[in-house]
C-alpha cells in the first residue's frame, strides 16, 4: 500500500542526492580552487554558453517530466476509485471522526477494517475542512463542508495504525487523531457481527426516503420515478440535464440534487421540487445517498447489496455521536492511540 | 595606485545620513535611503517578535505531550509566527530595504519615481503592524497563516478581523513598493544604462514588482471578504450559502504562492551579485539569468493548485498544476547552475557577503529540490500538510530569503552606514547560522515524511519522533544565537566599525561609485554608464562620478585606496 | 536639493532644463521624465485595481454558474431603469472628463473648470442615483446577513414568490455579491470625486498649462478606468439573464 509512493520517493532522494552533490561539490571545488590570490586580480571574463545553457534546461526538463508522469500515475491510481471497494461513510467534525460501516456499525476515531479488502471513504464534514491522513498508507484527503470527497486504500498487513487530521481545524486539531485498526477477514466478520442490530445507512435512508421526508410521493415508493425522474440505476450513468449537455450521477451530484434541486435539473422535469437545504444533517444526507445508491444493485459494492434494506427499523434518527457499546466492547484489546484527545 | 592613495580627503562631508538631523527629519522624509533605514528598523522589529513565537514552538514541542502552551495558546503561538515572518518580515525584508536602498543608485536615478508614495508605503507597513500587533495583544489569533475558511469565518472565536487587515493594509505597502519599483526602472535608468546592463539584483526586483502588483490585490480583496463574512455573518465562501470553501484556497494561493517568489526572487538577485562580484567575474550566461526571473515571475502565477491536491479539486486539474509546477523547476535550476559557473576560473574571496551566498546555494538546493517532492502529485499527497512542507519552506524562505537578506546586508552595510562591519564576527556568524539552520530543519523533513502532520500541539508519543523534535529544536537555539550575533554587531559597528571607503570591495557597480554613505541624491552628478554590468576592471578606473566635499583625512580607512577623481 | 549642478554629460533628453520648470520634482530630469513616470505609474496602478476587483469577478463568475436560476431571479429584482441611467451619467462623465483633459492640453482654464466641475456632477449624481438603489434594497430587507444589524436578509416571498428549487440562501449570496462589487465601485467614485476636487482646486490657481498638465491626464485615465468597471457591472448584475423570464 505504501510501496508505490516509496519508490517514488526514493527516486527523488536519489535524484536530489546526485544534483546536491553535483553541484555542492562544483562549488566547493571552484571556491578553492580559484581562491582569490591578489587583491585585485582581474580574471578573463566569460561570458557564457548556449551548449551549456541548453544542457541544463533539458536535462532538468527531462528528469522533471519522468517525475511528473511517475508521480501523477501514482496519484491517478490513488484517485481511481475500485469498483468492489467495501465503503464507509466518515463525518469529521471538530475534533473527531465520526464513521458509519454500510453494515451500520458506528465507530469513533477509529476505523476497523479487513486485511486485502479495498475500502473506500465517502466523507464530509459538519464545520470546517479537515484531512484524513493515514501515514502507513501513504494517502490523505481533505474533508469539505459542502461536498463529499473519497479515499480508498487496502490495508496488506493486520495492525493498529495512525489516523491523524492534517489539515488544521482549530483548538484541538492535534487531538483529532484516531487509529485505524486493520484485522484478518475472520476477525474481522467477527467483529462486525458484534454490531448487529444497528440501522444500516440504506435502511436509515429508505425510511427518510419513504416517511419522513416523502420523497417517494413524487420519486416513487422505490425510486421507480414519478412526477419526479426515476433513481434506479442512477448511480454513475449519465444524465441529460436542462439547457445542454449531461452530467454523470455521482454522490455530489445527488446532494446537489436534494439541496438545490434546479442547479442541474434533468431534462424533461418540471423544476417543482422544494430545496431540502436546513432541513437534512449531514448524515441524513448520507444515509438518504446510499439507500439511492443502493438502488443501482448492478453498480453498487458487495457490501452494500448484502445490507439490503428488508429489515426496515423504527425511525431512528439519534445523533450519530455515540459509538455502539459492542463494537466498542468487542475490541477492547486493540491499543487505541488517540491519547491525544484527553490532553486539552 | 600611490597616487590615489594619497587624495583620501575627498570624500562627502555632506551624506544623506547627516544632511539634516532631528526625528521629523526621519518621520518626513522622502529619501529613498533614509526610508530604507526605516524599514530596515521595522522589519527587525518584526523579525525579533516572529523569532520568539518559533522559539515557543520548538520549546514546546521539545516532548510529545503539549505541555508548556493550551492547545489554543499554541495554535495562536504558531499563527503569528507565520503571520509576522511572512507578511511583515519575508515580503518585505529584501525589497523595502535593500531594494529600496538600491535600485534608484544601482540604475544612477536620484530616487525612486514617487518619494511620497514611498514614504506612504513604509506608513502603510506600519499601520498594517500595529493592527496585526493589537491583534496579538487583545487575545491573538488562531487561523494558521493561512486564514483557511470556514474555520476563520464561522469558527474561530479570536481577532481574525484586526489580524486581516492588518494583512489587507499591509498590503498595500507591498502593491506600492512594486509600483514605484517598476516605474523607475522604466523611466529613470541614467544615460547608457541600457536594460542589459542593470545589475541582475534589478531585473530580478523587476520581475518581483509584477508579483506585487499582479498578485497582492488578489489576497487583498480575499482577505477583505473574509474579515466582511466575519462582520456580516455571510458571505461568498461560507457554505451555508451555497458558497465553496475552496474557492478561498484557490484566491489566496494565487497569490500566495507567487509570494514565495516575492520573497525568494530578490534573494536571488542578492546571491547573483554576490557571486559575480565576490569571484571578480561577470555573471555566467546573464541573459539566462535575467530572463529566468521573469520566467518564475510568469510561470509562478500557474502553480498555485499545487498547494491543493488533496483538497478536493479535480485530478486533471491536479495534473495540469503538477505539470506546471515542474516547468517552474526548471528555470530555478537554471540560475544556480549559472551561479556555480560563475566561480569557474573566478577569483573567489571568503569575504562574509560571499559566505552567506555560498551557503545560499546549498540550502536553496536543498530547498527546490524538496520542492519536486511537492510537485510530485502521487508524492504529495502524504507529505502535504506534513513536517516535509514546514521544513520546505523553511529551506527556500529562510535558507533562501533571510540567507539572501544577511549576505545582502553585510555587503551593502558599508554602502548604508559607511561604516565596517567587523569581518571576523561577520565569518563566524554565517557558520553558526548555517549550521543551526541545517541542524532545525532538516530532521523537519525525515519526521514529516514518517507522517507527523503540521500545526500540532501535541505528537503522538514515537520515540524517534521526539528524537527529530529535539535535534530540531537544539538547531533552532543555535540558529536563535547565531542571529544575535550580526544584529549586536551591526548595531555596534553603525559608531564604532571602521569608516568604509566609496568602493571597499574594489568593484565595478554604479553604487560602489558614490561615496558610503552616498549624498541625499545619491551622485553629485547624472553618471553616464558605459560599461556593461559586472565589468571589472582595475581600481584606479573605478572613480567616484563627480567631486566630492572633503572630509578628515583621520576618518579614512587605512586598507583600501579612495578612487577619486583627480 | 536641487539647486542647479553642473552638466558634466552630454547625454541628451536627459539634461535638467537650466529653467526648470516649478513642478519638476528634483529627482527627474525633466518633465517629460516625469510625465512619463506619473503614466506608466497609473497604468501599473490600474492593473493591480483590475486584479483588485478580478478577486469579485472570479466569484461572481463561479456562483453564477452554479446558482443560474437564484441569480436569475435576485438580479430581476434590481431596477434596471436606475442602473442604465447611471451607465448612461457614466459615459458621458467619460467624456466631459476627456474634454477637461483636452482644455488642460490646450490651456484653457475656464474650459478646463467647466469640465471638470460637470464631471464631478455627474459622478456626485451617479452615487446620489446609486444611494436611491441601496435605500430601496434596504427598505425590501435585501441587505445580506447582518450588515444592518436588527435588519436581517429576508426575501419577501408573497409579493416575489421564490422560484420553486430556489433557495433563499442563493439569493442573499446574489445580494452580497452585489453590495461587494457595487459598493467597491462606490468606494472609487468617491476617491475619484475627491481627486477631481483637488483637480478643480488646482486648476483654479492655474496651475495646468499645455507645458504641464499630467495630473489631469492621470487622474483622467483613473476616472476611465472607474466607469470601465461599471460598465462591466451593470450588465453583470442587471441585464444577464433577464430574457429568461420575460
Amino acid at each position: 500500500m505504501s510501496g508505490n509512493v516509496d519508490a517514488l520517493f526514493f527516486y527523488l532522494v536519489g535524484v536530489t542526492i546526485f544534483f546536491s552533490v553535483l553541484i555542492s561539490g562544483m562549488v566547493i571545488f571552484f571556491a578553492i580552487k580559484y581562491k582569490r590570490r591578489t587583491p585585485f586580480e582581474i580574471p578573463r571574463p566569460i561570458a557564457g554558453s548556449l551548449k551549456l545553457e541548453t544542457m541544463w534546461t533539458v536535462v532538468p526538463f527531462v528528469i522533471a517530466m519522468s517525475m511528473f508522469v511517475w508521480g501523477a500515475d501514482v496519484y491517478f491510481k490513488q484517485y481511481r476509485m475500485p469498483r468492489d471497494a467495501m465503503e464507509v461513510y466518515v463525518v469529521g467534525k471538530q475534533w473527531m471522526w465520526k464513521l458509519q460501516h454500510a453494515t451500520g456499525q458506528r465507530e469513533i476515531n477509529q476505523l476497523h477494517i479487513p486485511v486485502g479488502r479495498k475500502v473506500e471513504l465517502i466523507m464530509t464534514t459538519e464545520d470546517v475542512i479537515h484531512s484524513f491522513f493515514i501515514p502507513e498508507f501513504r494517502v490523505k484527503a481533505d474533508v469539505v463542508p459542502g461536498k463529499y470527497t473519497r479515499l480508498w486504500f487496502e490495508a496488506t498487513k493486520s495492525g493498529t495504525y495512525h489516523l491523524f487530521c492534517a489539515e488544521y481545524c482549530g483548538t484541538n486539531h492535534s487531538g483529532m487523531i484516531g487509529s485505524i485498526v486493520v484485522m484478518e477477514p475472520a476477525d474481522f466478520d467477527n467483529w462486525l457481527s458484534g454490531g448487529a442490530g444497528q440501522q444500516s445507512p440504506v435502511a436509515a435512508g429508505q425510511n427518510l426516503f419513504q416517511n419522513t421526508l416523502g420523497c417517494a410521493s413524487c420519486h416513487g415508493d422505490n425510486g421507480q420515478g414519478g412526477r419526479g425522474p426515476a433513481l434506479t440505476n442512477l448511480l454513475g450513468s449519465s444524465v441529460p440535464i436542462q439547457g445542454d449537455g449531461t452530467v454523470v450521477a455521482d454522490e455530489n451530484y445527488m446532494r446537489e440534487s436534494i439541496l438545490n434541486p434546479t442547479a442541474k435539473l434533468v431534462a424533461g422535469y418540471q423544476p417543482i421540487m422544494p430545496t431540502f437545504q436546513g432541513q437534512v444533517s449531514e448524515e441524513q444526507l448520507i444515509q438518504l445517498i446510499a439507500y439511492i445508491k443502493s438502488l443501482s444493485p448492478q453498480r453498487t459494492s458487495g457490501i452494500t447489496t448484502t445490507a439490503r434494506p428488508a429489515n426496515t427499523q423504527a425511525n431512528n434518527n439519534a445523533p450519530a455521536t455515540q459509538s455502539s457499546p459492542a463494537a466498542n466492547s468487542q475490541n477492547a484489546n486493540t491499543t487505541t492511540r488517540h491519547g491525544g484527545r484527553s490532553r486539552q | 595606485m600611490e597616487e590615489t592613495l594619497a587624495t583620501p580627503s575627498e570624500t562627502p562631508r555632506v551624506n544623506y545620513l547627516n544632511a539634516r538631523y532631528g526625528l521629523k527629519s526621519w518621520l518626513l522624509t522622502k529619501d529613498h535611503k533614509r526610508i530604507a533605514l526605516l524599514y530596515l528598523g521595522g522589519v527587525s522589529l518584526f523579525f525579533l517578535l516572529g523569532g520568539i513565537y518559533a522559539m515557543l514552538i520548538r520549546i514546546e514541542l521539545l516532548t510529545p505531550k503539549g505541555d508548556l502552551f493550551q492547545s489554543q495558546t499554541y495554535n495562536k503561538v504558531f499563527t503569528q509566527h507565520g503571520i509576522i515572518m511572512v507578511f511583515f518580515f519575508l515580503i518585505p525584508a529584501i525589497p523595502a530595504v535593500l531594494g529600496n536602498f538600491l535600485v534608484p543608485i544601482m540604475i544612477g536615478a536620484k530616487d525612486l519615481a514617487f518619494p511620497r508614495i514611498n514614504l506612504l508605503s513604509w506608513y502603510i507597513y506600519m499601520l498594517g503592524g500595529i493592527l496585526t500587533i493589537w491583534a496579538l495583544l487583545s487575545g491573538g489569533v488562531d487561523t494558521g497563516w493561512t486564514f483557511y475558511v470556514p474555520y476563520s469565518t464561522n469558527f474561530s472565536n479570536t481577532y481574525v478581523v484586526l489580524a486581516g487587515l492588518g494583512v489587507f493594509v499591509s498590503g498595500f505597502s507591498s502593491i506600492l513598493t512594486g509600483l514605484n519599483f517598476i516605474v523607475t526602472i522604466h523611466t529613470m535608468r541614467a544615460p547608457g544604462m541600457t536594460w542589459f546592463r542593470l545589475p541582475l539584483f534589478i531585473w530580478s526586483h523587476y520581475a518581483t514588482s509584477l508579483i506585487m502588483i499582479l498578485g497582492t490585490p488578489v489576497i487583498a480583496i480575499t482577505v477583505l471578504l473574509v474579515a466582511l463574512e466575519r462582520i456580516a455573518h455571510i458571505g461568498i465562501f461560507d457554505p451555508r450559502l451555497g458558497g465553496d470553501p475552496v474557492l478561498f484556497q484557490h484566491m489566496f494561493w494565487f497569490y500566495s504562492h507567487p509570494a514565495v517568489y516575492i520573497m525568494i526572487l530578490p534573494s536571488m538577485g542578492v546571491i547573483s551579485e554576490l557571486i559575480a562580484n565576490f569571484s571578480r567575474k561577470n555573471i555566467f550566461g546573464y541573459s539566462f539569468v535575467a530572463f529566468s526571473s521573469i520566467a518564475i515571475a510568469v510561470f509562478g502565477f500557474l502553480v498555485w493548485g499545487h498547494h491543493m491536491f488533496v483538497s478536493s479539486q479535480s485530478i486533471y486539474a491536479g495534473m495540469i498544476f503538477s505539470f506546471l509546477s515542474f516547468a517552474v523547476a526548471i528555470p530555478s535550476a537554471v540560475k544556480v547552475f549559472n551561479w556555480s559557473a560563475t566561480l569557474f576560473r573566478g577569483s573567489v574571496s571568503y569575504d562574509t557577503p560571499m559566505l552567506y551566498g555560498l551557503g545560499l546555494i546549498g540550502l536553496f538546493l536543498i530547498g527546490g529540490m524538496t520542492g519536486l517532492f511537492l510537485a510530485a502529485i502521487g508524492l504529495d499527497v502524504h507529505v502535504t500538510d506534513t513536517y516535509f512542507v514546514v521544513a520546505h519552506f523553511h529551506y527556500v524562505m529562510v535558507g533562501g530569503t533571510l540567507m539572501g537578506y544577511l549576505g545582502g546586508l553585510h555587503y551593502w552595510w558599508p554602502k548604508i552606514s559607511g561604516r565596517m562591519y567587523p569581518e571576523s564576527w561577520g565569518r563566524f556568524a554565517a557558520l553558526i547560522i548555517f549550521v543551526g539552520f541545517n541542524l532545525t530543519f532538516f530532521p523537519q523533513f525525515v519526521v514529516g515524511y514518517m507522517g507527523m502532520p503540521r500545526r500540532y500541539h501535541a505528537y503522538p508519543d514515537i520515540p524517534i519522533w521526539q528524537v527529530l523534535n529535539v535535534m530540531s529544536t537544539a538547531g533552532a537555539t543555535i540558529l536563535g544565537f547565531g542571529m544575535l550575533i550580526p544584529m549586536v554587531y551591526l548595531i555596534w559597528s553603525m559608531r564604532y566599525g571602521r569608516a568604509a571607503s566609496a568602493n571597499p570591495w574594489a568593484l565595478p557597480g554604479l553604487e560602489w561609485r558614490t561615496s558610503s554613505p552616498p549624498p541625499t541624491e545619491n551622485f553629485t552628478v547624472t553618471p553616464v554608464v558605459t560599461w556593461e554590468a559586472y565589468e571589472f576592471a582595475p581600481p584606479e578606473e573605478l572613480k567616484v562620478i563627480g567631486k566630492l566635499e572633503p572630509r578628515d583625512r583621520a576618518d579614512y580607512p587605512p586598507d583600501y585606496p579612495a578612487y577619486t577623481e583627480s | 536639493m536641487a539647486e542647479g549642478h553642473a552638466i558634466t554629460h552630454e547625454g541628451a533628453g536627459a539634461q535638467r532644463e537650466h529653467h526648470a520648470h516649478a513642478a519638476l520634482a528634483h529627482h527627474f530630469d525633466n518633465l517629460e521624465q516625469q510625465r512619463e513616470a506619473g503614466t506608466i505609474g497609473m497604468w501599473v496602478f490600474l492593473v493591480q485595481e483590475i486584479m483588485f476587483f478580478g478577486g469579485l469577478f472570479l466569484a461572481y463568475t463561479v456562483y453564477r454558474w452554479q446558482f443560474p436560476a437564484a441569480f436569475v431571479a435576485a438580479s430581476n429584482h434590481l431596477n434596471v431603469r436606475l442602473g442604465a441611467t447611471n451607465t448612461i451619467v457614466l459615459i458621458v462623465s467619460s467624456l466631459t472628463m476627456a474634454l477637461a483633459v483636452y482644455y488642460a492640453q490646450t490651456g484653457s482654464r475656464r474650459n478646463q473648470l467647466i469640465f471638470l466641475l460637470v464631471t464631478m456632477a455627474l459622478g456626485t449624481t451617479f452615487l446620489v442615483i446609486k444611494g436611491i438603489e441601496y435605500y430601496d434594497k434596504y427598505r425590501d430587507h435585501l441587505i445580506p446577513g447582518s450588515l444592518i444589524p436588527g435588519r436581517p436578509f429576508h426575501w419577501d416571498t408573497v409579493q416575489h414568490p421564490l422560484p420553486i428549487g430556489v433557495s433563499e440562501h442563493n439569493l442573499e449570496m446574489f445580494f452580497w455579491i452585489y453590495f461587494a462589487m457595487t459598493g467597491l465601485h462606490a468606494l472609487h467614485m468617491i476617491i475619484g470625486l475627491g481627486i477631481l476636487a483637488y483637480l478643480v482646486y488646482y486648476a483654479y490657481k492655474g496651475r495646468f498649462t499645455p507645458e504641464y498638465h499630467a495630473p489631469v491626464e492621470i487622474s483622467g485615465l483613473y476616472w476611465h478606468f472607474v466607469d470601465i468597471v461599471w460598465i462591466f457591472l451593470f450588465p453583470l448584475l442587471y441585464l444577464l439573464g433577464r430574457h429568461l423570464e420575460h
